[in-house]
């Protein structure tokens, strides 16, 4: 196949580019530790009442500066609303929802994961300033959905 | 020896009868638009904290008609002008009449799907938007008639491959000619895409919503749709790639570039499309990591075919606009017909899309995702691609092929080049709105303007997003009232006869790894595996949750 020469440099830079963007973002994941959602575990969600840790919705501190918020999201609010943590603390958030799909994204940070029934999501962040931080749910799920909302404090 | 491959310059008449079906596949691709777009308006202004809701009689709320815009827009109106378009330029390319009965199948599958789908939008039954997320639970008719829509491609895509079939036993080892290779290629990469969504409606989604099946897995479902989700922005696209490569060089005097390369793009879209479709998905539980990596990559792959677009349909702009008299470096561009409404309302199709691409990658890029995952900057992005690319070369294609059809001289061009500036102007401002808001939290799929929160920065970001889709609705309905103005007090004399086809400057040739390229079936076979290596180790590796009822919360 003929390939014309202004052609052919355009393809080369172009694949040039998109490999640096690729290892751009291998770097991003890789050395500094930033991670999408992955496979947690399954769960049943009209069982949540008995299943834990969704039995108990909430914030747990489980070491010296790591916690844990367990959160369950359904037609229109999140269970808990309100997550206190204070600044600097690694928090890991363990979330499902208990009717149709909702969303879970705090404002100004990359804590943006689904909340799917019938599965676990699982993500972690470390909250450096202190402040209050919006968590919208940014997924449609009824008529309410525009008065779903929730807070995260970090004192 | 040379073969007519390129077109056949004799013309071809199609017939009567053809003629009008297409036309009407035309006008319900419209028909779909008007009804989508009125919706529009409310969602801008609802961004921009004004809710005008109240002036929609017998619409239920907002999700009602934010439901009806994506159906209506991203289901119906594209598949309706590709129902009609792509038939109708590999007929012309292959000289040859389509197949009546397919044809009539075609348009009364769409028809009676938008109907059916439509009778539950309206009335507040389906209001689950349009991606149809389980456990929110629609009405049959909505499943129904959205299935029927896809039924009725996979019947164009028939249509087109028995026509070339019936060319191919008349030219035995002749290349397949580019305009038709492309059209067939591009419904050929939908019928593999759409076969998971077909799974999902009619094997889950359907039954469950008729109460034969109890339950249903979400997640199970979210994945089968983004595994046509995402090859089916392709779809809507590459309708629009036929007429940037094929037609519009032709329309400004130009060339195609180079016909090798322009089959091996849609070789590259036929084999990369589908199997990226979890960067839909980043964000979702449930979905082993590496495999999104692996979808991330492909999804890489696939910019790549469409930046040797970018510079294809650029080197032959460049070709029109220099044989008109075009000088200097950038002087040619002054030089294409600007007052061509057709041509005018593609080049700002292409000129937008160059955002609408790049803010693509930036969606694609895997951990960067999560901060703009579900906000405000996902329409920002996709109005300037499908709300833009796709859209305006809808529109752009219409301005030739209504008078084509209709034997109409298209009514008051220089109003409809200007429509289309106000659409692209509108456009850029409520994308510029949408963008920032969404980076700063602000989420989609969400009547802003009766939310109870609110957060620092939406209020300029949604007045923008306001103004905009206030301008790009105007630039809409100068379409319409161009449409309407045609078919009824169009002049009988002046409607172009003839599809505009392009010339190649690097024909294609007859033998050596070139002419592999025809051979459709195999790089269908690979397509195949690719998608195997993309999805199976997923579905071999997931145990289907079968848990959620259906909920109708809305
Ligand atoms: C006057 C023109 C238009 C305006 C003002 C407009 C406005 C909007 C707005 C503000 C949203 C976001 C709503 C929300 O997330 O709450 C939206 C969503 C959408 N628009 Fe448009 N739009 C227009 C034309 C189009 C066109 C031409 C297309 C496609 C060809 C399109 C396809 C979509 C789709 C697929 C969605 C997503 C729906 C969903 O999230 O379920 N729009 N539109
Ligand atoms: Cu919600
Ligand atoms: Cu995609």
């Amino acid at each position: 196949m003929r390939v014309h020469t202004y052609e052919k440099a355009f393809l080369i830079v172009g694949a040039a580019l998109l490999v640096v963007f690729m290892i751009a973002l291998t770097y991003t994941s890789v050395a500094m530790g930033i991670h999408l959602p992955g496979k947690v575990a399954m769960v049943d969600p009209a069982a949540l009442a008995t299943t834990p840790p969704f039995d108990q919705p909430g914030v747990r501190q489980t070491g010296d500066n790591t916690y844990e918020a367990v959160v369950v999201g359904q037609a229109w609010q999140f269970l808990p609303g309100e997550i206190r943590v204070p600044a600097g603390a690694e928090v890991t958030f363990i979330l499902t929802s208990r009717d149709v799909i909702h969303g879970f994204h705090v404002e100004r940070t990359r804590i943006n994961i689904m909340m799917i029934p019938g599965q676990i999501g699982k993500t972690t962040y470390t909250f450096k300033t202190p402040g209050e931080y919006l968590i919208i749910c940014h997924e449609y799920c009824g008529a309410g959905h525009h008065f779903m909302f929730g807070k995260v404090i970090v004192e | 020896m040379s073969t007519p491959v390129v077109y056949d310059p004799k013309g071809f008449t199609f017939p009567d009868p053809q003629r009008r079906v297409l036309q009407w596949s035309m006008f319900i691709a419209i028909i779909a638009m008007f009804a989508g777009v009125a919706h529009g308006l409310a969602q801008a202004l609802s961004y921009a904290g004004i809710n005008i809701l109240q002036y929609f009689p017998g619409l239920s709320s907002y999700y009602q008609g934010l439901t009806v815009h994506g159906v209506a827009q991203a289901l119906v109106l594209t598949f309706a002008f590709s129902n009609g378009f792509l038939p109708l330029v590999t007929a012309r390319a292959l000289s040859r009449p389509l197949n009546m009965a397919l044809l009539h199948g075609t348009f009364w599958f769409l028809l009676v799907g938008f109907l059916l789908a439509g009778y539950a939008l309206l009335t507040n039954q389906a209001s689950v938007l349009y991606t149809s997320y389980a456990p929110l639970q629609a009405h049959p008719t909505y499943y129904l008639g959205l299935s029927l829509v896809v039924v009725s491609t996979w019947l164009a895509s028939a249509n087109m491959f028995v026509t070339l079939r019936g060319w191919r036993k008349e030219h035995p080892g002749e290349r397949i000619p580019l305009l038709a290779y492309i059209a067939v290629l591009s419904y050929a990469m939908w019928d593999l895409a759409s076969i998971p969504i077909a799974v999902s409606f009619l094997g889950f989604l359907l039954p469950w919503s008729l109460g034969w099946l109890q339950h249903v897995d979400p997640l199970l479902n979210r994945v089968l749709f983004w595994f046509t989700g995402h090859a089916i922005v392709y779809a809507w696209l590459l309708p629009a790639y036929v007429s940037w490569y094929a037609l519009i060089p032709r329309q400004v005097g130009g060339k195609l570039v180079s016909d090798p390369l322009t089959r091996a793009v849609f070789i590259l879209f036929l084999l990369l499309s589908i199997p990226t479709g979890f960067h839909h998905q980043y964000t979702d539980p449930g979905i082993a990591t590496s495999m999104k990596a692996f979808h991330a990559l492909l999804t890489f792959g696939v910019f790549y075919p469409s930046l040797a677009t970018a510079f294809s349909v650029t080197a032959s702009l460049e070709m029109g606009g220099r044989a008109r008299g075009g000088r200097g470096l950038l002087g040619w561009i002054r030089k294409l017909p600007w007052g061509d409404p057709s041509v005018a309302t593609q080049l700002l199709a292409m000129l937008t899309f160059v955002l609408g691409g790049a803010t693509g990658l930036v969606n694609a890029s895997f951990t960067v995702n999560q901060v703009v995952h579900n906000t405000a900057w996902i329409p920002g992005h996709f109005h300037m691609t499908v709300g833009s690319a796709v859209l305006l070369t809808i529109i752009g294609v219409s301005y030739w092929a209504v008078p084509y059809l209709t034997g109409k001289r298209l009514w008051a061009p220089k109003l409809a080049v200007a429509g289309s500036w106000m659409y692209a102007i509108g456009l850029l401002i409520f994308a510029r709105g949408l963008i920032s808001g969404g980076l700063q939290g602000m989420p989609r799929r969400t009547f802003i303007a009766e939310a109870t929160y609110s957060a620092s920065g939406w209020k300029l970001a949604g007045a923008l997003a306001g103004i905009g889709g206030t301008i790009m609705t105007i630039g809409m309905l100068i379409f319409f009232l161009i449409m309407i103005m045609t078919f009824l007090v169009g002049k009988r004399d002046g409607a172009p006869r003839d599809i505009p086809i392009s010339e190649s400057l690097t024909p294609p040739s007859q033998n050596g790894w070139d002419s592999t390229m025809d051979r459709i079936g195999v790089w269908v076979i690979v397509a195949v595996v690719l998608i195997l290596l993309a999805y199976g180790p997923f579905f071999l590796s997931y145990t289907p949750n079968m848990v959620s009822p259906g909920f109708k919360l809305f």
